[in-house]
């Protein structure tokens, strides 16, 4: 168990910049999600904490030792990648004692800690299968025993629910999160998946085109959402977006407003038309064209009544729900 | 019900038909190697006196055992075990340096990968054949003729098995060399912890295919043994054709062929198995 230090770390393939520089001071056993689209060099910084890419600039340090130049086993990190890259002709047993075999731990021990992991992921009447007779949510188990068995200082997950079914996932992704409690191990997890960052993270880092817009408390992140992007990619449904000119105040810069902070009324200023309603039990999502064409979500409490499609209604919120945007992106 | 029984009857028709169109191929395919073992059974006057007898003599043992032991320039025993000997060397030489090089060309940058990627490739295009004249010049050279070595070392390189793996190694994830890394697992570490036991069904496909090619060869070996205890079994059978007057030893001379078919036999019945596995489906 250890701390875990990204300073300024930086990567570029040739002449493309993929990380402009990500800081970070990680403690001991914090769950960090960095979350973020496809393309945004999150599985990249993680490859970099773990050995598998190399580092262009800045540092990386592990329990604060500088790790840079150092290979991925000497950097004392487990990893869980996406598709588990379980060895296929090894057993259960095997696939999770490989490298404490490598690391020349004696056999007596070996069977001890593959015999506690198996324990704790409910994988021991498992232990002689190989992976293919496994079902997917097994095989995860055991990628994730893999990494449990090493006894690291830090886990790095690598998208690692993204080959299961929705309802495995959710399952696991509580799963993940006990365990790590559990361990206490400092974790990072790459996600693309906001739900997955908003329920597990302690803290959580947002990535877009290489930068990390927000580094905090998921919540805090969702009530305060430091630039537009970040407003817009956390939650479901996204964050409306409002251009200053149809409210007639300062044009250029853009105004956010969650779809739960909106509310519709008969009459009003803003006035929008309704495209559609989806009623999903619980609540109902109300999707409306504004005047310049902006495309506009609410959602209110299942009970309230909601317009016929094609009704015109007004829109309102009140002011301290309001965040407001410049027009390249950050926060005013 | 007589629907159902109806539609057995008709598929058990068509089943003797195929079964007997095998059966009628597989008789044409092998009667030349029945006549084969026939003559091999027979003592010499019964098999130039026609016409050919066509069911096997009191002369198994005799044969077989003059053809093991003494043979007509080399005993068959003795040319039986220089062709084991060659065909083992040229299939897991072949098996092992085209491991190894597949290993290279995927998992390592170079300078000049591309090059000896494509320069092996190329050699595809040049058999034994093409290039057996300056090949004899270096085996010479190296004083090599009437050698083991000689036999083997020239045939050893395989661009068709480099190639072969290097498709195999490209489907394995590149996550697997990663974990493995993540291991603490070195390059040579992973090969053979790894890489290697996941091309098993590969290698024994290959396996077979090279010790057939192995074991056949002719030409090669006709070159550079001139010495008859270093002779390979198909150029003996060759060898003991007369020349001039002399009259053929044709029942050791077959015995010598039956005896040439049947290790290729045992390593294809025996490994059929795992050299269909191997051909057909890969395991990831």
């Amino acid at each position: 168990m250890a701390t875990l230090t990204l300073n300024n770390v930086k990567k570029s393939f040739g002449k493309t910049d993929v990380i402009h520089g990500v800081s970070i001071d990680i403690e001991d056993g914090e769950f960090i999600v960095i979350v973020g689209p496809s393309g945004c060099g999150k599985s990249t910084l993680l490859r970099m904490v773990a050995g598998l890419e190399t580092i262009t600039d800045g540092e990386v340090q592990i329990g604060g030792r500088r790790v840079n130049e150092e290979e991925p086993m000497a950097r004392d990190i487990a990893m869980v990648f996406q598709n588990y890259a379980l060895y296929p002709h090894m057993s259960v047993f095997d696939n999770m004692a490989y490298g404490l075999k490598i690391a020349k731990v004696p056999r007596s021990e070996i069977e001890t800690r593959v015999a506690q992991a198996a324990k704790l992921l409910q994988l021991e009447p498992y232990l002689t299968r190989k992976p293919r007779e496994l079902s997917g949510g097994q095989r995860q188990r055991v990628a994730m025993g893999r990494a449990i068995v090493r006894k690291p200082a830090v886990f790095l997950f690598d998208e690692p629910l993204s080959n299961l079914d929705a309802k495995l996932r959710v399952q696991m992704r509580l799963e993940i999160r006990a365990l790590q409690r559990e361990l206490g191990v400092t974790s990072l997890y790459v996600t693309h998946d906001q739900v997955e960052a908003m329920t597990m993270a302690d803290r959580m880092i947002v990535m877009n085109g290489g930068v990390a817009d927000q580094i905090g408390k998921p919540l805090e992140v969702y009530a305060n959402p430091a630039t537009e992007f970040v407003a817009g990619f956390i939650g479901s449904p996204p964050t409306n977006f409002l251009s200053g000119a149809l409210l007639g105040r300062a044009s250029g810069i853009k105004l956010g407003v969650r779809p739960e902070h909106m509310r519709l009324f008969d009459t009003g200023p803003l006035r929008a038309r309704t495209t559609y309603c989806e009623a999903l039990g619980a609540e109902t999502l109300v999707h409306l064209t504004c005047a310049d064409g902006t495309q506009v979500t609410v959602r209110q409490d299942a009970a309230a009544p909601f317009p016929q499609e094609g009704a015109e209604v007004g829109l309102g919120w009140s002011s301290e729900h309001e965040m407001t945007f410049d027009a390249s992106g950050p926060r005013i | 019900m007589a629907e159902h029984s109806g539609m057995v009857e008709k598929r058990g028709a068509g089943l003797w038909l195929t079964h007997l169109g095998l059966i009628i191929g597989v008789a044409f395919i092998f009667f030349p190697i029945w006549l084969a073992f026939v003559a091999s059974t027979v003592s010499q006057p019964e098999i130039v006196r026609p016409p050919m007898p066509l069911l096997p003599g009191d002369q198994f043992f005799e044969n077989y055992s003059k053809a093991l032991t003494a043979g007509i320039n080399a005993p068959v025993a003795l040319m039986l075990g220089n062709s084991l000997f060659m065909a083992l060397g040229i299939a897991i030489g072949k098996i092992a340096i085209s491991l190894l090089s597949a290993f290279a060309i995927v998992y390592f940058k170079f300078p000049g990968k591309k090059l000896f990627f494509w320069l092996i490739f190329l050699t595809l295009m040049l058999p034994v054949e093409v290039r057996i004249v300056p090949t004899y010049e270096v085996i010479a050279n190296f004083g090599m003729l009437n050698s083991y070595q000689g036999l083997i070392l020239p045939l050893i390189a395989s661009a068709t098995a480099t190639f072969l793996f290097r498709q195999f190694f490209m489907t394995v994830p590149d996550e697997l060399a990663e974990a493995a890394r993540v291991d603490g697992a070195g390059p040579m570490r992973f090969f053979f912890d790894i890489l290697l036991p996941m091309s098993r069904t590969n290698i024994a496909a290959l396996f077979v295919i090279l010790f057939i090619y192995g074991w056949n060869q002719y030409l090669w070996p006709l070159l550079i043994t001139t010495d008859p205890s270093m002779n390979t079994i198909v150029m003996g059978i060759k060898q003991m054709f007369p020349s001039g007057d002399d009259i053929a030893d044709w029942p050791v001379i077959m015995a010598t062929s039956i005896l040439a078919m049947v290790p290729p036999v045992l390593v294809v019945v025996g490994m059929q198995k795992l050299f269909i596995r191997g051909l057909v489906e890969s395991e990831k």
